[in-house]
């Protein structure tokens, strides 16, 4: 057990390390849903009319949209390690792959802790009314979600071959995960067809989570989205684990 | 007990036979070298025996543990170093062997007292913290060697240590790695095509072509298995087949360029050779080296035959453009 914590911790010091180094990566990430808010929803703010002010509602959205981009690029960077060896590094030590599956969930869900939780902060500035409570069920609900996409990076990662199947990744999975969510408009009055891509797409759980813990307002409660974001969770930490297994170099 | 013993190992890619039946049994203590053209199946087989790999067909017992039955003990009991650099360049040098600590289980207590230890055997612990992205090429073979020792492994393979350095580097590394030999006792595999490296630090050397162990022994036992002097000759209407009935030619071979001859005592029948050979332009003589043992055993040089996969390729060329 202690073995498998060190090289839990192991694998968390490295994602750490490079997190800090890589600034360029957290102020991409920091950066790109605030322009989202300012630009995109005063644009957009102008001409709708939400009951909430329509900044203040997609901002619970790119909490999230930090969390997806920032997961799921960290676990598909996997493929980037194989592409410099470092991976064969890992895969030679006598680590079990779950653990290090473990370890590298974990070093993600960190960064994209880190980041979303920057955001957070900027969000006290902008006048999103945070509680204590508000901030402790964001963080869970962002924690939690982290966890699900940071594994489905991993899975993507563990089958690409070299790393520009990035491309594909960023069009057919962040793109809609992020846009099917609800992050950018209420999904009340979609068609159907949407609807049914909305319900499908587990990032609309942890917006309207979201959206209940900042702002009050959602149309699930928010132990329903809990529930939900932890069944993604296990389903793909076991699909994960399979990944690893089955990974070859 | 061996150190590893490999039984009828074999490794199929597709339609490809990369190691083919391979057996080898490697003492504990002994510098095994795996000598061959790239191609040849040696990394495919460090792969096997370090579990990266599965074989298709055999057997490898690496330090007393079988590499598919127990392969979370193999891979406790050995260290590796990649041909390829395999370290965190964003890291230091430092950091990059803590995560290695942490990962092999090495007392949390003993990993700083370790880390100085090995980085000061290749001469790198004043750079420390420096990340390994502004380290040379050389440097950070030198970190990746002393992480391979960082856990001690009972076992340490080096694939292609010196590949790409250059020569004074390369001799350190070949001191650091008979040191280590010498003062640890340390069993060591490693794969080379470099004749030099192989000569120098091997006990024993295992010559690879397509996959097959083609001789075996000391580099010493190899080169007098050839059975005299080499001596090369090119030139005008050059006549082996005369040479083959002298008394002291052990062996003709045909090259592109010339004619390369094992002579018994070449200092006394040089002369007499050179006078049957036809009209000589050009003779050097020397005492056989691996290299002419490979062309022994495989019928090509090893240079020649790394050639001929570019030999491959332009014909299959050749053979697209014609149809």
């Amino acid at each position: 057990m202690k073995k498998i914590l060190k090289g839990i911790y192991a694998l968390w010091y490295r994602e750490f390390k490079v997190f800090q180094r890589e600034k360029s990566r957290i102020i991409s990430s920091v950066f790109l849903p605030l322009f989202w808010y300012f630009i995109f929803g005063r644009g957009v703010g102008s001409i709708t009319n939400t009951k909430v002010n329509y900044q203040h509602f997609i901002f619970p959205g790119f909490l999230a949209m930090t969390i997806i981009f920032s997961s799921l690029f960290n676990g598909a960077y996997i493929v980037w390690d194989k592409k410099v060896d470092f991976l064969k590094e890992v895969l030679i030590t006598p680590l079990s792959r779950a653990t290090i599956f473990t370890g590298k969930v974990i070093g993600g869900m960190t960064d994209a802790l880190l980041q979303a939780s920057i955001l957070i902060l900027i969000g006290f500035f902008l006048g999103i009314p945070f509680s204590l409570i508000s901030l402790v069920l964001t963080l869970f609900m962002l924690f939690i979600f982290a966890i699900g996409l940071v594994s489905l990076g991993l899975i993507i990662g563990s089958f690409l071959e070299s790393p520009e199947g990035f491309g594909l990744v960023s069009s057919f999975v962040v793109y809609p995960l992020f846009l099917l969510s609800g992050a950018l408009y209420p999904l009340d009055e979609i068609p159907g067809w949407m609807k049914v891509l909305t319900h499908i797409d587990p990032a609309t759980y942890a917006v309207d989570a979201l959206r209940r813990a900042i702002l009050h307002t959602s149309s699930q409660s928010f132990i329903f989205n809990t529930a939900i974001i932890c069944l993604f969770d296990v389903i793909l930490i076991m699909i994960g684990t399979l990944a690893f297994k089955r990974m070859k170099l | 007990m061996d150190a590893i013993v490999i039984n009828s190992l074999t490794k199929v890619y597709g339609t490809t036979l990369a190691v083919d039946h391979i057996d080898l049994t490697i003492q504990k203590g002994e510098i095994m070298g795996l000598l061959g053209p790239n191609g040849a199946g040696k990394t495919t087989t460090l792969m096997i025996l370090s579990t990266l790999l599965k074989p298709t067909l055999g057997t490898a017992i690496v330090n007393g543990f079988d590499v598919l039955a127990k392969p979370a003990q193999v891979r406790a009991s050995i260290g590796m170093v990649f041909q390829d650099p395999s370290s965190d360049e964003l890291l230091t040098a430092y950091e990059n062997l803590k995560l290695h600590a942490l990962m092999y289980d090495v007392p949390m207590g003993a990993i700083d007292k370790k880390i100085n230890e090995v980085l000061s055997l290749v001469g790198l612990q004043e750079r420390q913290h420096d990340k390994v992205k502004t380290y040379s090429g050389g440097m950070r073979r030198r970190m990746e060697i002393a992480r391979g020792l960082l856990h001690e492994p009972k076992v340490l393979f080096l694939d292609e240590p010196t590949l790409g350095l250059d020569p004074q580097t390369r001799e350190h590394i070949w001191v650091y790695i008979e040191r280590l030999s010498k003062d640890t006792g340390m069993t060591i595999v490693l794969t080379t095509h470099y004749m030099e490296e192989a000569e120098r630090l091997c006990h024993r050397v295992a010559i690879i072509d397509n996959g097959k162990i083609i001789a075996l022994d000391t580099p010493a036992a190899l080169c007098e298995s050839l059975g005299g002097d080499m001596v090369f000759i090119n030139g005008k209407n050059l006549q082996p087949q005369e040479l083959a009935k002298l008394p002291f030619v052990r062996k003709i071979e045909t090259l592109d360029h010339g004619l390369r001859i094992a002579v018994e005592d070449s200092a006394k029948n040089l002369q007499k050779l050179l006078q049957t050979a036809g009209e000589t332009e050009f003779v050097t003589v020397h005492l056989p080296d691996l290299n002419d043992v490979f062309l022994h055993y495989t019928g090509k040089g090893i240079r020649e035959a790394q050639g001929s996969v570019m030999e491959h390729i332009r014909a299959f060329s050749k053979a697209r453009q014609n149809n």
